[in-house]
């Protein structure tokens, strides 16, 4: 907990980058990335994996240096002293897992010099069990109390609810969202796009650059997908898939993602089928998909 | 031919890990097993193979020659190359010579793993990797396909391609059952089931699971009645029985798989379980 006396101003920007970039040799794993995560702001972090979202938040939280460009953490360079004031729940959790869940929080909460937290209801019964016998979703409740022991002003959380069902999906949310509306930064990755809309803001990361930002809407930008319905799904998900077209299954329909439908229906007609082909909207992981399939970012 | 598990219970120690759960598929179509961790996806998807000696009920499934199984960890040899990881699957299956090359390449360059055929397993990305244990299940060109989270912790991307992969082997006839975390597979496949500490919550088609629910949902700034409720974005969604019961300051919505799978999570009073 912060002490009283220390009570601090809050800086208006908690993560900058500026025109951020890194090489690792010959290879570029973020270029030119412009961002930021303000106070009581949930920001999304997407992209496929070696898209460069791990390089950029490393970079950001002073882990690595940038080869180019500027990173702040609360208004300055991220140093020692400013990571105090953040709480980091990596992929892997970062517990202990042949300590007990009480071990656990109290080597966490010492390093940070914090107070340690009440044990919520969930983990007050397997308090003195092993993290290895827990568990995934309460793994990751107490990955989750041990981060926010010392008060931190910003959060940062890779993947933090994959593997879990959707209530304990729901419950995480619910502690993310209720940081945010105390005033802290939330920065988080997640490949389940079912998420994005729990963020207030999106970022789009793909092929080391930034390539969108802001609503699911601003990600999805100008990519479109049609979708094909017919009595005979898979004869018209083979000859799609045969003419070379990014097609997937939906239920018994069939998409494609940024497609001519004109194209689509030739393309079934001459394989004799007749088919209702219809505009429906693009999914985030279609944007990402054409991206990916594009050979160089615009 | 339907394949299927019927009112499987199973139980491990003292632990009823399935609680008279039953799955149907038929060829050509996908059936997803949705849940987190400990919902008994793996138990289900193992007694279907074969691997889990049921308490009750029964399994209608081919022989395990006709099954093309991925296991949710490993399904690859980390220290063999993408090419010997398949050779030696296909060698299992008596296949030789050139109708292994053939059949190897094939699956290969619809899985875009040819060009990393002489790279170590162990090198793969998690989702080449999780590519190259579905081609090696598909070798012998199965008519049942058994699928343990063949996407969890795969990126975006992959997941498509993985998901297209899947399709292609549904629309090639194959019987296709796999289990995920992520709702959103759930509702691109023919059918789903979810599942909940062993027990069915749903299953069915997305449109026959969405009309069954029972209940009302609200859209709401604040809930009433907090350990009923959820985050949507900024706001809530909150469970009543009826919509009659909703507040004035809530708004009725129609409920999403989401909603559905966490409301009926929610009355198996699960939150309570997770406590003890």
């Amino acid at each position: 907990m912060t002490s009283s006396g220390a009570e601090q101003v809050r800086p208006a920007v908690l993560l900058r980058a500026d025109r951020v970039g890194r090489t690792f040799g010959g290879f570029i794993a973020v270029e030119d990335v412009t961002m930021s995560v303000r106070p009581g702001e949930i920001v999304g972090l997407l992209g496929a994996n070696g898209a460069g979202k791990t390089t950029l938040i490393r970079m950001l939280l002073g882990l690595i240096a940038t080869t180019t460009g500027d990173v702040e953490l609360l208004g300055a360079p991220p140093d020692r002293e400013r990571r105090t004031h953040l709480g980091y729940v990596p992929q892997g959790l970062g517990l202990y897992r042949d300590l007990t869940v009480r071990e656990n929080l109290a080597f966490s909460t010492q390093a940070y010099g914090a107070v340690q937290p009440e044990l919520p209801e969930a983990l007050r019964a397997g308090a003195d069990r092993l993290v290895a016998d827990l568990p995934l979703g309460l793994q990751r409740q107490l990955a989750f109390l041990s981060a926010l022991a010392h008060d931190p002003e910003v959060l940062v959380l890779d993947e933090p609810t994959s593997g879990v069902d959707a209530l304990a999906r729901a419950a995480l949310w619910d502690t993310i969202h209720q940081q945010a509306e105390a005033g802290v930064g939330v920065l988080v990755t997640t490949h389940n796009m079912k998420e994005a809309e729990q963020c207030d803001r999106l970022l789009l990361m793909s092929q080391a650059r930034l390539v969108a930002q802001g609503s699911e809407a601003d990600i999805i930008g100008s990519t479109t997908a049609i979708a094909i319905r017919t009595n005979d799904w898979a004869r018209a998900f083979a000859v799609l898939n045969q003419a070379g077209q990014p097609v997937m299954l939906a239920g018994r329909d069939v998409r494609v993602a940024d497609a001519d439908a004109d194209q689509v229906r030739a393309v079934l007609a001459d394989a004799g089928m007749t088919a209702e082909v219809f505009g429906v909207p693009a999914t985030i992981e279609e944007r990402m998909m054409v991206l990916a399939r594009a050979p160089e970012a615009p | 031919m339907t394949y299927a598990v019927r009112s499987a219970t199973v139980r491990f120690g003292d632990t009823l890990a399935l609680d008279d759960v039953s799955l149907e598929v038929e060829p050509g179509s996908v059936v997803a097993v949705v849940g987190g961790d400990g919902a008994g996806k793996t138990t289900l998807l193992r007694s279907l193979v074969g691997k889990v000696q049921l308490e009750q009920g029964q399994v209608e499934a081919p022989s395990s020659q006709q099954i093309g199984y991925l296991p949710a960890t490993a399904g690859s040899w980390p220290s063999l190359t993408v090419a010997q990881n398949m050779d030696f699957v296909g060698g299992i299956y008596g296949l030789s010579g050139q109708a292994l090359v053939s059949r190897r390449d094939e699956l290969l360059g619809r899985a875009s793993l040819l060009n990393a055929a002489d790279r170590l397993a162990s090198q793969l990305s998690g989702g080449m990797r999780r590519k190259l244990g579905f081609s090696m299940a598909m070798l012998h060109d199965p008519p049942l396909l058994v699928l343990d989270e063949p996407s969890t912790g795969v990126d975006p991307v992959s997941r498509v391609d993985l998901w297209r992969l899947v399709s292609e082997a549904a629309a090639a006839g194959a019987a296709v059952v796999m289990s995920t975390t992520y709702l959103d597979e759930a509702e691109r496949a023919a059918s789903l089931l979810a599942l909940d500490g062993g027990r069915m919550l749903a299953s069915g088609t997305l449109q026959d699971v969405l009309a069954s629910f029972e209940g009302a949902i609200a859209s709401t700034a604040i809930p009433h009645r907090g350990e009923w409720a959820w985050r949507r974005g900024r706001g809530y969604h909150e469970f009543w029985s009826t919509a009659a019961e909703i507040p004035l300051d809530g708004a009725a919505v129609i409920p999403d798989l989401e909603d559905v799978v966490i409301a009926l999570s929610l009355l198996r009073g699960r939150h309570r379980e997770l406590a003890s």
